[in-house]
Order: C-alpha cells, then structure tokens, then sequence
C-alpha cells in the first residue's frame, strides 16, 4: 500500500475502516469483499466507471445504503452494531455534501446550516446565526445568499450552501459526492482549493467521490479506484500512472489527464 | 483523543496587567456555557487585557468565533485587548474566522396585523382573477390542442389517455362504488325515519331516487375525483416543474399543455360521467336494501315505484353535469401544478389548493346547473 508522507500506514490513525464490504441488489453484487481504509487528515478521491458502485460505497458507509456483510468501523467505533445514542454522536461528527446539495428546500440557505445546531445543541440563537453566518463566509458565499431560498441559488452556490451545512457542526470527517460536477473549471477549481483550505484550517479527513481529474490531481492525497466490485488500487497519483489495469490505463492515460500531466 | 479538562475561562491578575486564559476544548459542545462567560467577561472587565492562548487544547470554528467575539466585544468596549501565544492551528483558525464578514442583512420590516390583513385580502383577489386568467389560458391551449387532434387523429396520445383513464377511471370504481352504496343507504334511513310519523315511508324511493341522480351521484364522485385524481395531476405536473421537465418539453417543441393536459382532462371527461353512473347505481342500490331491510319495501316495489318517481331526464341532469366538473378539475389541477416553485413546501401547498379548489368549484358549478334546470324545467 502506498501512503504519501513518512509515517507507515500501522503508524497514522485510522478514522474510517471498511473490511469485507459486499453490497447487491437483487442478484447483482456492485461491491464484493471490498476493505478500504481513511487516514486522519488526509483528502481521499474515489474514483472508478460510472455504476462501478463510487456512491453506493459512500452510502454504505453512511449506512444509508444495507450491506450483506462487511463491517464499518468510524472514528474507532463500529458503526453497524452501535447502538441508538452512539451512532447520533458519531453521525454528528460527520458532514456530508450530497451530489444535487439535498439542501432543505423551504429553509433558506442560513435556516439550512443552522438545522442541524438547532436540532443536536442548545446554544443561543445569536450564537447560533453566528456561527452559521461564519460557515457560510467560510464556503466563499457572499452574506447577501444567507436569506435566499435554494430555488434561488445557482449550482455552484448549491454546492457551497450544502458544504456550509455539512461543516455545520464542525465535523470530522467530511464526504463529498461529487462535489465539482456541474461547476464551470473555474468554479471547480476554486471549490478544490476551498475544500484544501478548509481541510487545512479545520482539520478535516475528507472522503471525495469524483470524475474530475483536475480534483484528483491537484488536491487528493490518495486515491482509490473502484473497479470489478473492490479497490482496484490506492495510491498516488504515480502509483495510478505505473498501475496496469486497461481501465486505469485509459482514465491516468487519456487525452484530458495527459493535459494535467504537462 | 487525549484526556483534557473542560472548557474554562480564567482571569489572573499578573502585577496590574489583567491576562485572561483560556484553557481545555473550546469546541462547539461547550459553546452555550462560553458564550455566557465571555459575556459575563465582557461586562466586568475595564482594564486592558491580554488573552493568553497558550492552555488552549483544542478549538474548533465555534471557539475561535467565541474568542474574536470577546476581542471584538471588548475592543467596542474601548478596552485594549491582545492575543498572545497558542499554536499556529489555533491561529490559522482565528485569521479563518477573523476575516470573515458578521454583517447582517436587514431585517424584514414589521407591518401591522391591520395592513397585512387588508393586504392579505387584496392579493387574494388579485390572485383570483390571476387563476380565471391562467385557467382560460390553459382551457384555451386544451381546446386547441383538441381541435388540432379532431383534423388529424393521429396527434390524440391514446395511450396516454388510456393509461389515464384506467388510472383515474377504472381504479377508482371500487372506491365510488362502495361510498356511494353507503350514502344511497343512509339517504334512505334518515329518510325513512322522518316519513315514517307521516306513513309516507315509500316517499324514501322518491327521495333517494331524486336526490341521488340529479344531485349527489354526480357530486360526490366529483369532490372524490378532485380529491383522488386532481391532487396526482397537480403533484405530477408540480414535480416535473420542479425538475425542469416542464421546460424541457418547451425547448423540445412541445406544448405541455396538449401533451400533459390534454390527455389528463379527456382521460377525465371519459371517466367521470361513467363513474357518475356508477355511483347512481350503487346508491340506488344501498337504498333498496335499506328500504327492504328498514321499511320492509321488497326490491320489486322499490323498482316499480322508482319507476314513477324518476325519468330518463332525471338520470341526465346528473350525467350531463360530469363532463363540466372532470373539466374544471382538469383545468384547476394543471394550473395549479404549473405554478409550482422550487420548493417541497410550495408542492404540498399547491397541490392542498388544487384539491380545495377543485371541490369549491364543483359545488358552485353544481348550484349553478341546479338553477339553470329549475329554470328550463328540465
């Protein structure tokens, strides 16, 4: 296993630790006895084909998604057994960026991040819309978008009003699916450099389901491809150019990566 | 995690320079209780400070936001205040936090109860002739669109209005039958029971027969069609305007009127009258089991005697009156549909509206109909 930095892989923390992972539907398996591993600070991409089962891992792990077995271990608790109160404090530790943004449509943009420190902490309502207004500044959207209705935002701005929920309550860890598709390159690129601040500034393990290349070059630690229902291969983005698969070929070898190569 | 002391906030007076600490986990859990103490802080402290980050273990966005609070409170204050110390997260989290802007947009102005009711009613009406316009503008392309589909046949969407009608029609037999046959039998009880001090119990075929097939066969099924089939016409076409399909079929070149009205309300109109008829039948039905069961009318005397109390007409004035009510549920759903928002909550409202409406409407139109035949003695 390649690991960037110096540390061994015994030696770094482990925040999440999926082992035997198998997810089907109906008869088919889209992921079969597959381990994965999430160090502590680090920017992880998974990349993989379309229905490869990217999302459907993140579900899984989220356990929004049923598995026939595995187990998923999170912050060095084991999510699947824990019991009720357990898994609310581990589920409250974790910040998710869904793919649309999943924004809470009849709350505006501050009523969205301010949700889930209503729902979980007793804190003032200044203290409250502060800390909201700071999450908000913190995703790089203007003060004016606070009070807007999400029918009211374009895409990028969904992308960092949903970011600004996930950070709501200072999470761990944070997954995001496919955060920059819809987004311009300009937009994208500004929303990877947000996504390295942040993790740099707050300290965040961040778990990144991705097509975008520009992503996985610029701002991923590590990188995973899905393929063939389990981890084709993680590593840097080396470790993907010397790997000899047809499919990891084609994506690290393509037009648009040889581009980002030069 | 390592093992840390709760969050405090301590106060050492270092040869007359105040230094405040700030000591443990200043993170989001503990923020309610710090918000107080920098509050309370705030309020004593007069003299120049200095805030000592050294015994900070750990920090989140919520403390670093508490602690530029209390520097900025206290700046506001007029008392001098410096950071010293901490490590370069901390720091790195304070600048983060530092930068970001607190302005608040102003707040809607408040407006008195008497203002907002009259606005309130004023819009309402305005809104009214909105909807007649939009509902003329929808029965309109509707009407087009059928014309168009009368030349050349071709353009009618069988399918689609078989799909609908079995949807709307077919499935909803059940459902009307077994309403109907119950009001049909409760019509005829109550009825019963009144006549009987008269010994006028065979009145009750009269009654139900009357009652059930010019007024409430057609009326019942209507109010149970806008509530049953309005409501999914309204969702369907409100979500497909949420997510753009709306738009999409314009681009395409396509009228989403004649593709999602058309068949919708045609599907209606084929179906109301025949569940209309329907619901005359079971509730004739339910009458004629209460009578023989009630007031001891066998089922042959129930029929000879409706015979002499209702006419083709009388089964007409019903029937005639289903198209025109499929058609302003018809309208009322789409309209409503099509003014759906981006919002969940804007779908619930409109399609609650779309069935509130519908039902009103129908019992107007109903009145409306009930005067027009007293006058033409139909």
């Amino acid at each position: 296993m390649a690991v960037r930095g110096s540390k061994t892989a015994a030696e770094r923390d482990v925040v999440i630790r999926g082992r035997g992972i198998t997810v089907g539907f109906e008869d088919r398996l889209i992921l079969e006895n597959l381990d994965i591993d999430v160090y502590r600070g680090e920017i992880l991409g998974i990349v993989g084909a379309s229905g490869t089962g990217k999302s459907v891992l993140l579900r899984t792990i989220l356990g929004l998604q049923a598995k026939q077995s595995g187990s998923v271990e999170i912050l060095g608790t084991p999510y699947d057994d824990a019991d009720e109160r357990t898994r609310r404090l581990i589920d409250q530790r974790l910040g998710v960026l869904f793919q649309q943004g999943a924004l809470f449509s009849s709350l505006t943009v501050l009523q969205n991040v301010e949700l889930p420190m209503r729902e979980h902490l007793k804190l003032s309502p200044r203290l409250m819309e502060e800390l909201a207004r700071l999450k908000i500044d913190l995703v790089g959207l203007a003060t004016e978008a606070a009070e807007r209705l999400p029918s009211e935002l374009s895409g990028g701005m969904i992308k960092r009003a949903s970011l600004a929920r996930a950070l709501a309550l200072d999470p761990d860890i944070v997954f995001l699916d496919e955060p920059t598709s819809g987004l311009d390159p300009i937009g994208a690129a500004e929303f990877d450099q947000l996504i390295a601040t942040l993790r740099d500034t707050l300290g965040l393990t961040v778990f990144m389901v991705t097509h975008d290349l520009d992503s996985l070059y610029t701002v991923c630690d590590r990188i995973a491809v899905l393929g063939d229902r389990h981890v084709l291969i993680e590593g840097t983005v080396a470790d993907m150019l010397a790997f000899d698969h047809p499919w990891v070929q084609k994506y690290f070898h393509g037009v648009r990566a040889r581009r980002l190569e030069a | 995690m390592s093992a840390t002391e709760a969050a405090s906030l301590d106060l050492v007076e270092d040869g007359g320079a105040l230094r405040l600490i700030p000591r443990g986990r200043w993170m989001l859990h503990e923020a309610d209780r710090l918000e107080q103490v920098i509050d309370e802080a705030v309020a004593s402290i007069t003299s120049p400070v200095t805030i000592d980050l050294e015994e900070l273990d750990q920090v989140d966005t919520s403390g670093a936001w508490l602690i530029t609070r209390f520097s900025r409170d206290l700046d506001a204050k007029g008392v001098h205040v410096e950071l010293s110390g901490g490590s370069p997260n901390v720091h790195r989290l304070l600048d983060a936090v530092h930068s970001a802007e607190q302005e608040k947009a102003p707040k809607r102005q408040h407006v008195s109860v008497g203002r907002d009711l009259v606005e309130g009613i004023g819009r309402s009406m305005y809104d009214s002739a909105g909807d007649l316009e939009a509902g003329l503008s929808i029965l309109g392309s509707v009407t087009r669109g059928f014309l168009r589909a009368v030349v050349k046949p071709a353009r009618f969407r069988i399918t689609s209005i078989v799909f609908h009608v079995d949807r709307a029609g077919l499935r909803a037999v059940p459902i009307i039958s077994l309403m109907s046959l119950l009001i049909g039998a409760i019509i005829a009880q109550q009825s019963a029971f009144q006549l009987r001090p008269f010994g006028a119990e065979v009145y009750v075929v009269d009654l139900v027969g009357v009652l059930v097939l010019r007024e409430l066969g057609v009326l019942l099924t209507a109010i149970m069609i806008a509530g049953r089939s309005g409501s999914a016409f309204t969702a369907e076409i409100g979500s497909m305007k949420m997510r753009e399909e709306i738009d999409a079929l314009k681009v395409i070149g396509l009228d989403p009127n004649e593709v999602l009205v058309l068949p919708r309300i045609l599907a209606l109109i084929i179906a109301l009258p025949l569940l209309t008829f329907i619901a005359d039948l079971s509730a004739l039905i339910g009458g004629g089991l209460v009578s023989w069961i009630y007031v001891g009318l066998p089922p042959s005397a129930f029929i000879m005697r409706l015979r002499d109390a209702v006419a083709l007409n009388t089964l007409f004035v019903g029937l005639i009156k289903a198209p025109f009510m499929a058609l302003i549920i018809g309208i009322i759903a789409a309209n409503e549909g099509f003014r759906v928002q981006g919002s969940a909550e804007s779908l619930g409202a409109r399609t609650t509206s779309s069935v509130v409406k519908a039902i009103f409407m129908v019992i107007v139109v109903d009145g409306i109909f009930a005067i027009y035949f007293s006058a033409v003695s139909y």
